[in-house]
């Protein structure tokens, strides 16, 4: 909303106030004020002028030579525009002036003729041209004939004005009106507002006797109200009501459709004119669409309506569709000589649906949509009428026709001061707030220590108690509200366990060296279902705004990976990145998809990079995997987790292992299968994706602490000759199966295949350690149980012992 | 006392020959050849059996001095040449200590996330607790326990995700708030509910189509007005510095009344005016209100007894205002050089 203060000043002073503290004042009491535009900044030297003369240039077929008396003195001034002619008043930009955009004017020759300044359009002046009167809108902009030449041309336009611009909440749809904002800045301000004066002299002859209504739809339209006015001149709007208009963003057109639009924007009532002599029957009916029923808008859009959609008609044919745009077959035009005014209250929830339907969001439909003052309906079509009559020179027929059937009480809402101040946390005397309510006149009474209030139909957002302490907070002053806690039990705050474990497994990937990416949620229906460690029906959305986010991940890897790509396409080589969130699984009883939190990582490039130390490691399987199991070391589940070689769609066959928990598969991890990996112009990487919720569901162990041994260990390491194919996972089983209580640990320290081996196999080399946490092992103990283990090893796997 | 003056000679001669020793080799040979078997100080004493029996002692006495004297200078001399030959050895091993460490392979948060665990650690400390929810949400959490039935234009297909006519991606983070106050019925409530949501707009430098948002719930008896603003400007300070100053303005949310917004004075210029708070010298940091009595009803709560206050913000915005970042896609590019950027502390 577009709020001119030159137009404001018409119902309240705000001569005592500068513009800039208006807008802080009116901000703080709760409409932002988004901007404050100074109409006339950057404008200088700018005068009205008469055109005396207008002859082609000699030279130039599209300049004209001008003869302009700017008051004291007449100039010669060469203009290109098409529309210039002798007898015009016009706008001079004289030597010296400024134009918006730093624009200097100066004098100068154009093709041999000395140009003393320029002829103006409004878009000159820095006026858009989309609301530039459209005869206009290619040229220079023509004054009226009364103006003087040599007067300042800004107070002539309009311009010596600033327009606050208002960031209106969906609730103040009040203040989407001149006088509604009058309202507002009266309470604000504590100064009365003057209300315009409806008064102008009606014909002998009857509305009623001219024009019929019948409304069959009073639900969408519980009161609809029609005026008549005879023998108007459909002319150019006097230039104070076109500057209005300009002001706040709309484009002047003719008197009779400037006048509702004023009506609109003075009294937040959307209007309609009718030429009464097009509407042909007399008769104005109002009933719904019927499927398929065609009409053509005003601008000149053929639309199919339905029967939700709620029409105007001349008892045969649609005529507009209800407050959202009139009919071309009715449209005021320069030869109509009787207008139909209608001022009506269409039920917003119609209005939105017959908008949304047809794309068309108007002035009007916003204001029906969020309610119009049902208490104004009448005295705006009143308003336009007197209007009508002042500037196109008409003849308002006696009375309206209406069909009322509209609730118009105010809401009564009764409220204690105490209730008031027990809310806010305040001390605010009852006075007070008296005076609050009727600054915003707002009608309220004392009765028996009780604040008794009529809220006016005007503010729709006044329903409640509640609605009523904002208005006194607000105006009191939110900066008077103490600072204080709540009071009462206090209870310690905390993370859950799940909450909790969530951190620390951030923070345990992140000391492991991955940063923590966070992607998108919304993939394409391609990708969606990529490296899924468990697939269901895909979540989709119902209108997509692209492809790449139609549906919802069930992987987190995907989006993981194209970070990768993005990173390395930068020349960023090395990617270690982890994310943890959500994935999207079918539809679960309660019409939900199952919401899993997942953990993924993608590494890639290099894991040790020390070059002056020659040290340099590409990432390979283990490093993902020495991340996993130290995870699952600090989670506890180090004993209950095995790996499984496993095969998966886009991962490299050999190098892929699920992760398995108490023997079901809650993870993956290994090499993208390399023709992945030239899919996404990424080189060796390994990835890892596991059921996060899954693992922090897990019930630990309680720690208890263990004696330090107090006892030696003894080690012994051995070097077995294996088939290739025999893994170490399970010659370490089988060595400690035989290994028992006294073997304490077994590591791998050496893993061989080449020449001194035979084709076909591996040499595993074992660091065994025995111990007893009750004493010291004999050498013979310790003989005789690694004997047991060389056995097992020989006759359960076949190993060999290596010479 | 030709004995005498020889061992005095044999004395001199060895002290000078320790001292002349210039490495430990050297110094070795002096003691084998003065103090060793066959050294003359050796030989001496096995002489001493030619010397009168009353002279013995005395020349007895006179040799072990003479020999202790040349031991003690040997000794020291010794450690002298062993400091001597360490520090040198030492001094070779001598390294260029400005050449770069081994690095820590160590990641870090997401700016977003460490914004929201500073958030939510403030809130824990003042005793509230995490309260979590799906992000695919029914129509009734996200809008209708929310004082926004249907109709209402902020629930307008345009603005949100529809899965389904009664299921959307969740456009706020409310509906757990929704959810904590259907499943705590009647319990005072101290919550706060971070997360993603999901609104339809195009991504651009100030806008995505999803973000984080981080909301507090407080339902109990008696919860007033003094109260949140108490609470937000506590949490100003504690996020944004002790200097900071709130304010509050007027504003509007359906599901509370009344509703404010809440600034705080610059953090940049402390309220003179520059261009992160564009002039005004405050910066706008969140939402707030009373809870609308129609959302503590629809939760089974009464009004009448219960009141209760909610805040919501987003944790891009502050991370931009606090970081400096000016396009919020980049939160979401998971660039390396972007996101390795915030792995210090700021304490």
């Amino acid at each position: 909303m577009y709020v001119s203060t030159n137009w404001l000043k018409d119902y309240i002073d705000i001569s005592g106030i500068s513009k800039a503290e208006l807008a802080e004042k009116i901000t703080r009491a709760g409409i932002e004020v988004d901007s404050i535009i100074d109409r006339a900044e950057g404008l200088k030297n700018l005068v009205v002028g008469h055109v005396e003369s207008c002859e082609k240039h000699p030279e130039a077929d599209k300049l004209n030579i001008c003869q302009v008396n700017v008051g004291e003195e007449t100039l010669q001034i060469i203009c290109g525009a098409p529309n210039v002619a002798a007898g015009q008043n016009i706008v001079a930009a004289l030597p010296g002036a400024r134009l918006p955009g730093g624009v200097k004017i100066k004098k100068a020759k154009l093709r041999g003729e000395v140009s003393n300044g320029m002829i103006c359009s409004l878009q000159e002046l820095g006026i858009e041209g989309k609301v530039v009167p459209k005869q206009y809108a290619e040229g220079i902009y023509v004054l009226p004939e009364d103006a003087v030449p040599g007067t300042n041309a800004l107070g002539v336009l309009g311009l010596d004005d600033v327009i606050l611009e208002f960031d209106l909440t969906p609730n103040r749809s009040d203040a989407l009106s001149m006088l509604g904002v009058a309202y507002e800045v009266g309470a604000i301000l504590s100064e009365d507002i003057k209300l315009p004066e409806i008064s102008y002299t009606e014909s002998s002859e009857q509305a009623a006797d001219a024009l019929s209504l019948r409304v069959d739809a009073k639900e969408d339209n519980p009161m609809y109200v029609a005026k008549v006015v005879k023998d108007v001149k459909v002319a150019e709007s006097p230039l104070w009501l076109q500057n209005y208009l300009m002001a706040a963003g709309v484009r002047p057109h003719n008197n009779v459709v400037d006048v509702t639009n004023f009506v609109l924007l003075e009294y937040g009532q959307p209007l309609h004119a009718f030429d009464y002599d097009r509407l042909a029957t007399k008769e104005i009916v109002v009933r719904r669409g019927e499927e398929g029923e065609k009409m053509t808008t005003l601008d000149d859009a053929e639309r199919t309506l339905n029967a939700n959609q709620l029409v105007i008609t001349n008892g045969k044919e649609p005529v507009a569709l209800a407050g959202v745009m009139g009919g071309a077959n009715s449209e005021v035009h320069e030869g109509t000589t009787t207008v139909v005014i209608e001022s009506a209250y269409f039920a917003p929830a119609s209005v939105r649906q017959t908008s949304k339907e047809v794309g068309l969001r108007s002035d009007a439909s916003t204001r029906f949509e969020k309610g119009v003052d049902p208490n104004r309906v009448a005295e705006a079509a009143e308003r336009a009428a007197q209007l009508m009559a002042e500037l196109a020179g008409g003849t308002v027929l006696a009375g309206s026709v209406v069909f009322d059937e509209l609730d118009k009480t105010p809401v009564r809402i009764v409220l204690s001061p105490d209730y008031v101040n027990h809310r806010l946390g305040m001390k605010i005397p009852m006075d007070e707030m008296v005076s609050i309510l009727e600054r915003l006149q707002i009608p309220v009474e004392a009765v028996n220590g009780q604040l008794v209030v009529d809220a006016p139909t005007r503010r729709q957002d006044l329903r409640i108690k509640e609605d009523l302490i904002e208005e006194i907070a607000r105006l009191y002053g939110y900066d008077e509200i103490p600072a204080t806690l709540p009071v009462g039990e206090s209870v310690p705050g905390g993370l859950n366990s799940s909450q909790q474990k969530r951190r620390l497994v951030r923070r345990y990937l992140e000391s492991a060296g991955l940063y923590q990416a966070i992607t998108y949620s919304l993939t394409s229906r391609e990708e969606s279902q990529s490296f899924a460690l468990e697939t269901a029906p895909v979540t989709e959305l119902l209108m997509p705004m692209s492809e790449d986010h139609s549906v919802l991940r069930q992987s987190l890897l995907p989006h993981l990976l194209e970070a990768a790509t993005y990173n390395v396409a930068r020349r960023i080589d090395t990617v270690s990145l982890y994310e943890t969130g959500s994935v999207f699984l079918g539809t679960e009883a309660d019409g939900l998809p199952k919401e899993v939190n997942h953990a993924a990582a993608v590494i890639t490039g290099k894991w040790v990079d020390h070059k002056w130390q020659q040290e340099t490691k590409t990432v390979d399987f283990f490093v993902m995997k020495g991340i996993i199991e130290g995870l699952m070391d600090v989670l506890g589940l180090t004993d209950r987790v095995t790996y499984e070689q496993a095969a998966h769609d886009g991962m490299h066959p050999g190098r892929t292992a699920d992760i398995v928990l108490d023997g079901s598969r809650i993870g993956m991890l290994g090499q993208l299968h390399p023709s992945e990996q030239k899919k996404r112009d990424l080189k060796e990487t390994y990835v890892m994706e596991i059921n996060l919720s899954a693992l922090l569901a897990e019930q630990t162990e309680p720690l208890v602490y263990t004696q330090v041994p107090r006892y030696p260990s003894i080690s012994r390491d051995i070097a077995l000759v294996v088939p290739t194919e025999e893994s170490a996972g399970s010659l370490i089983t089988v060595i400690q199966e035989a290994g028992g209580d006294l073997l304490k640990d077994v590591s791998v320290f050496d893993l061989y295949e080449g020449d001194n081996v035979e084709a076909g196999h591996k040499s595993l080399a074992f660091s065994l350690t025995y111990f007893d946490p009750e004493r010291t092992l004999t050498d013979e103990e310790v003989v005789a149980r690694h004997d047991q283990v060389l056995e097992a090893l020989k006759t359960k796997t076949g190993a060999v012992l290596r010479g | 006392m030709a004995m005498e003056q020889q061992l005095e000679q044999l004395k001199q001669e060895a002290l000078q020959k320790i001292d002349a020793a210039s490495s430990v080799k050297e110094l070795n040979d002096v003691r084998v050849a003065y103090l060793g078997k066959k050294g003359p100080i050796t030989d001496l004493l096995k002489g001493m059996g030619k010397l009168p029996a009353e002279e013995r002692p005395k020349m007895g006495a006179l040799v072990n001095v003479v020999r202790e004297t040349v031991t003690t200078q040997l000794e020291s001399k010794m450690a002298q040449l062993e400091e001597q030959a360490v520090n040198e050895k030492l001094a070779k091993e001598t390294i260029d200590i400005t050449l770069p460490g081994r690095p820590v392979k160590l990641g870090n948060h997401h700016p977003l996330t460490r914004v929201v665990e500073e958030i939510e650690d403030f809130f824990i400390s003042m005793g509230y607790e995490i309260a979590e929810g799906p992000e695919v949400e029914k129509d009734y959490y996200n809008f209708e326990a929310l004082n926004l039935p249907k109709g209402h234009p902020a629930r307008d297909m345009q603005d949100s995700f529809y899965i389904s006519e009664d299921v959307l991606l969740r456009t706020h983070t409310s509906p757990v708030q929704a959810r904590t106050m259907a499943a705590k019925k009647g319990e005072p409530i101290k919550i706060i509910c971070p997360g993603k949501v999901y609104r339809r707009d195009n991504d651009d430098a100030t806008h995505s189509h999803q973000f984080t948002q981080i909301e507090g719930l407080v339902v109990g008896e008696d919860i007033r007005m003094s109260d949140l603003k108490g609470t937000l400007a506590l949490f100003a300070k504690k996020m944004f510095g002790e200097e900071r100053e709130i304010r509050l303005r007027p504003s509007f949310f359906p599901f509370t009344e009344p509703s404010v917004e809440m600034d705080i004075s610059c953090f940049k210029c402390g309220g003179s005016g520059c261009n992160v708070c564009k002039k005004t010298g405050w910066i706008e940091i969140l939402g707030a209100g009373m809870v609308h009595l129609n959302v503590l009803e629809m939760a089974g709560y009464d009004p009448t007894v219960y009141t209760g206050f909610a805040f919501g913000m987003g944790p891009e915005r502050i991370a931009m205002l606090k970081y400096g970042v000016e396009d919020i896609r980049h939160f979401f590019t998971n660039d390396m050089r972007f996101i390795s950027q915030f792995h210090r502390t700021e304490a």
